[in-house]
């Protein structure tokens, strides 16, 4: 179902050594000599990691940088600030290793690849159902579906042919989700677009009223001298205050 | 029976329309006839009350009744219906939820109406939006979708039958839970419009406003997930959420309401951003009829949605009404809502409530678009294209764990400016809590290099993690201070705490519920699921389980007959449980439903779904899906209840404190 190297996993960080920018005899079980890449980590991925360089790189020089970076810190810096610079650094060295080897790695074998796959379709019975979860017995479409879909894979279809098959013969209504393409393309950008534009106001918002002083000097005025709203000055700040201490003891 | 309903139905019209009438010239004319007229004004609301609900028991009498001259009696019940289902036959159909939603309205109404003397002015703005609101549905339900409709030529013999998939206990519970949640935002809204229609001074409004918005956002959390047990444990496809346009349609004004929430606080405790809580909340309103008019247009396609009818335009129009009049009276006293403070400080509380804000409706936007893009597309590109699943999950799922580390670092922060060295003493501990509990979780076999789904799931419960060790230190280091000076054990000095500021501390148990829903959705990535046909005496493994099929059993009775499986469920060569999943053909409405038998625990769910015979083979298929951590959602849910309740009891005034421990304190659990 999943891929076979999934089990071990976790010696990769411990695989490499920087100091050579190769993979030597790692810490937990050691590489495989047979082949020469970390064992647990099949020789696909091991190739891909080799040849990624900016991820070798970027790798290698957080861990040269880091012992140097600490110790310059230690010396200028109170035991638990250093303690927790060291390990806001290693998180940051864990996410991005996590990250980096996460993206790099594919899907697995053939069935992890039916799965993936039939969870990006629906069924078209008119069900509303991802394909692999159409439950409807005597469904007149999702086994036939499921069959083609299966056929597709074992024929050696890439995900891009396979999905392109099933969008010529039932329609662009059996992909679960847009495709990136043409107009489809606005509805993956627009909540990222929103997402980033939201952030600047944001900032920017937090910005200009940073700039513009502490304490209500802004558009309001709290100077009671009716240029602000209805509620405000320091009559209304005094009782705002006064409320304040009421509540919450 | 339909001559009294029907009637009801316009005298409640003519009531609510006197009532929004008679508000406005009583607000408007100067004079010692303002103030009787505005009393007139708010009894006729009191009396609409009244009279839909007269309506209403007389279509759920005619159910009783199985008085299938009324069509929506006919098309929603039969005779052999059980008692609870033809009780729930009221909000079953279009008509008959349209109804509900008015009676639920005139109720809110009633109670605002019955309260007037808080503040006499405001209350009588606010009963006038709200008897506006009424007239629009008696409109809808005196023209357009009349419940009390009658059958034509001879009279049938017996109903339809209400849909199979609503005959489940939850069914009778989650509607109106949901409308309560959908309903309710009508009287924040109102308050809200009211106070800036009168340029209402201060934030009186909002602190009268406050425990029906927590109410009312109590009951959608409620139905959100009624709705979401009632999907898992009826549609038998092993999930609780499918992102389906009517599930997003209740969840938009939720997601809109919690930023609300959130907030409000800012303008309660430091006079900012009022007019972005005034659009909040305007918007929220919106979504709530803008899902009640997606779940009934037929805009969009969902196994939830009502029949397709015309009455799609009568919201349109409503809505587009709602907006413009919100838009007028802004930009007519805008000037009302101009802030009184500003930011001091990007690590502030203030600040974290506006990140919070940006990802809620970035979240919100996220499933509105998705769920209009169809509609989009095929307006622009001629073809309609699915938005499912894959494209909600991956734009939702970073932005909600955003929002968990926001929610772990918020309350950590105080108002106008946190220290970075108060920041890292608060955070430094949770943070290795956290980080510590991924290692973990890496070491027992989950692999985030493996799936997108696995690193996400990783991340879900690191940042619950983070959530849930702030918020005990939250509570653990308030709780000792009040412990150092009044003597009491911690936890006595916790609860003391909590009751000392409820809504702050009841906020953080929603928070703990809200992470725990979290931890089981995080589980949803280890699902298993397997399909055999199984005879008798056939085994089938799946985890750590082995089901072996004992026998198939056939019941019948007048609603339906039904087919069950007897499978007996073995862990670690012990029987620990007799499983029937069962499915069910009912007689009435001629369609088959499933029943799940699901053998829930903390760990995992056992869910076993008999989906029917083969048809080559005759042979029974069984489906068990293996779905861990599911029971932790719904016991989140019930710590949001808890945590909801909390904060909705009022503050403990005064504290004992010994003599000289009174010398020594210090303030614990200030702000929000």
């Amino acid at each position: 179902m999943r891929s076979s190297y999934t089990d071990k996993p976790a010696i990769l960080s411990a695989a490499y050594s920087p100091r050579s920018g190769e993979y030597a005899e790692s810490t937990d079980s050691g590489e495989d000599y047979a082949t020469g890449n970390p064992k647990g980590i099949p020789v696909r991925m091991s190739d891909a990691l080799h040849e990624g360089n900016s991820l070798r790189h970027s790798w290698l020089h957080l861990r040269r940088r880091g012992p140097s970076t600490a110790a310059a810190f230690a010396s200028r810096t109170t035991p638990p600030l250093r303690m927790t610079v060291f390990l806001l650094r290693r998180s940051v060295q864990l996410i991005l290793l996590t990250l980096a080897v996460f993206t790099l790695l594919g899907a697995g074998d053939e069935s992890a690849r039916v799965n993936d796959l039939g969870h990006r379709m629906m069924c078209v019975c008119g069900c509303n159902q991802i394909l692999l979860e159409c439950n409807h017995v005597g469904c007149a479409y999702s086994e036939r579906m499921r069959g083609e879909l299966i056929a597709a894979v074992d024929r050696g279809d890439n995900d891009d042919l396979t999905l392109q098959g099933f969008v010529q013969k039932y329609g662009t209504t059996v992909m679960a989700a847009p495709t990136k393409t043409g107009f489809n393309r606005v509805a993956w950008i627009m909540p990222y677009l929103v997402l980033v534009i939201g952030i600047g106001t944001v900032v920017l918002i937090i910005g200009v009223w940073k700039d513009r002083g502490g304490n209500g000097e802004g558009s309001g005025g709290v100077g009671g001298n009716g240029s602000g709203g209805p509620g405000s000055g320091p009559k209304f700040e005094h009782f705002r205050n006064q409320a304040r201490k009421d509540t919450e003891t | 029976m339909s001559q009294i309903g029907s009637f009801a139905l316009l005298l409640a019209l003519a009531l609510c329309a006197y009532s929004f009438l008679a508000g406005i010239l009583g607000l408007v004319i100067k004079g010692p006839g303002a103030g009787r007229l505005s009393e007139t004004a708010r009894r006729a609301g009191i009396a609409s009350f009244a009279i839909v609900f007269l309506a209403a028991v007389v279509l759920v009498v005619a159910a009783f009744q199985n008085d299938f001259s009324i069509a929506y009696i006919f098309h929603h019940s039969n005779r052999d219906l059980p008692a609870p289902y033809k009780f729930a036959t009221l909000w079953s159909g279009q008509e008959g939820s349209l109804l509900f939603w008015a009676l639920l309205l005139s109720a809110y109404g009633l109670v605002l109406r019955l309260r007037y003397k808080t503040d006499v002015r405001l209350f009588a703005y606010a009963s006038v939006i709200i008897a506006a609101v009424q007239v629009f549905f008696l409109l809808l339900l005196n023209f357009a979708a009349n419940p009390f409709g009658v059958m034509q030529g001879a009279l049938p013999a017996d109903g339809n039958g209400l849909n199979p998939l609503l005959q489940y206990p939850e069914m009778v519970i989650h509607p109106p839970m949901l409308y309560l949640g959908y309903v309710g935002f009508t009287v924040p809204f109102a308050f809200a419009l009211a106070a800036l229609i009168m340029r209402y001074p201060g934030e009186k409004w909002i602190q009268i406003t406050r425990r029906w918005t927590m109410v009312t956002w109590g009951f959608l959390t409620c139905g959100v997930f009624l709705g979401a047990h009632w999907a898992y444990s009826v549609l038998g496809w092993g999930g609780y959420w499918g992102w389906d346009p009517v599930e997003n349609a209740s969840l938009m004004p939720w997601l809109t309401g919690t930023a609300f929430l959130h907030s409000v606080m800012m303008q309660e405790k430091r006079g900012m951003l009022k007019t972005w809580n005034m659009w909040l909340i305007f918007s929220t309103f919106m979504l709530s009829i803008f899902g009640t008019f997606l779940t009934r247009s037929g805009v969009v396609s969902s196994v939830h949605a009502f029949a397709q009818s015309s009455i799609g335009d009568w919201f349109v129009a409503f809505l587009a009404i709602i907006f413009v009049t919100c838009l007028f009276f802004y930009i007519k006293n805008r000037s009302h809502l101009r802030t009184e403070h500003k930011l001091e400080s990007l690590i502030s509380r203030e600040s974290s409530f506006l990140f919070n804000n940006l990802l809620l409706l970035v979240a919100c936007f996220t499933v509105l678009w998705g769920t209009l893009f169809p509609v989009l597309s095929e307006w622009v590109q001629g073809t309609k294209v699915t938005v499912g699943p894959p494209f909600f999950n991956r734009v939702n799922i970073p932005v909600a764990l955003l929002l968990l580390l926001l929610t772990a670092v918020g309350p950590l922060l105080a108002w106008r400016r946190t220290s970075l060295e108060s920041l890292r003493r608060n955070f430094m501990w949770p943070a290795i809590g956290a980080l510590t509990t991924g290692v973990l979780l890496v070491a027992l076999g989950i692999r985030p290099w493996k799936d997108a789904s696995y690193f996400y799931s990783l991340m879900t419960i690191m940042l619950s993690a983070l959530v849930a060790l702030t918020v005990i230190s939250e509570f653990v280091r308030g709780g000792r201070v009040i412990g150092r000076h009044t003597g009491q054990n911690l936890f006595a000095s916790m609860v003391q705490l909590a009751h000392r500021n409820t809504r702050r501390y009841g906020g953080y148990i929603v928070h703990f519920g809200v992470i725990v829903i979290m931890i089981g959705f995080a589980g949803s990535v280890f699902n298993q699921d397997k399909e055999q046909e199984m005879g008798f005496g056939d085994k089938m493994t799946i985890g750590a389980y082995t089901l072996v099929c004992q026998s198939y059993t056939q019941d019948d009775n007048p609603n339906y007959g039904s087919e069950w499986a007897v499978m007996n469920v073995f862990k670690g060569g012990k029987q620990i449980a007799t499983l029937n999943p069962e499915r069910r053909f009912y007689k009435a409405s001629q369609q088959t439903s499933t029943m799940v038998a699901n053998r829930s625990t903390p760990q995992e769910d056992l869910y076993v779904v008999y989906e029917g015979q083969n048809l080559d083979t005759g042979r029974p298929i069984i489906k068990v899906h293996l779905n861990p951590l599911v029971m932790w959602i719904w016991i989140g849910v019930w710590i949001i209840i808890a945590g909801t309740v909390v904060a909705l009891i009022p503050n403990a005034v005064t504290i004992r404190v010994s003599a000289p421990a009174r010398m020594r304190t210090e303030p614990v659990g200030a702000g929000d």
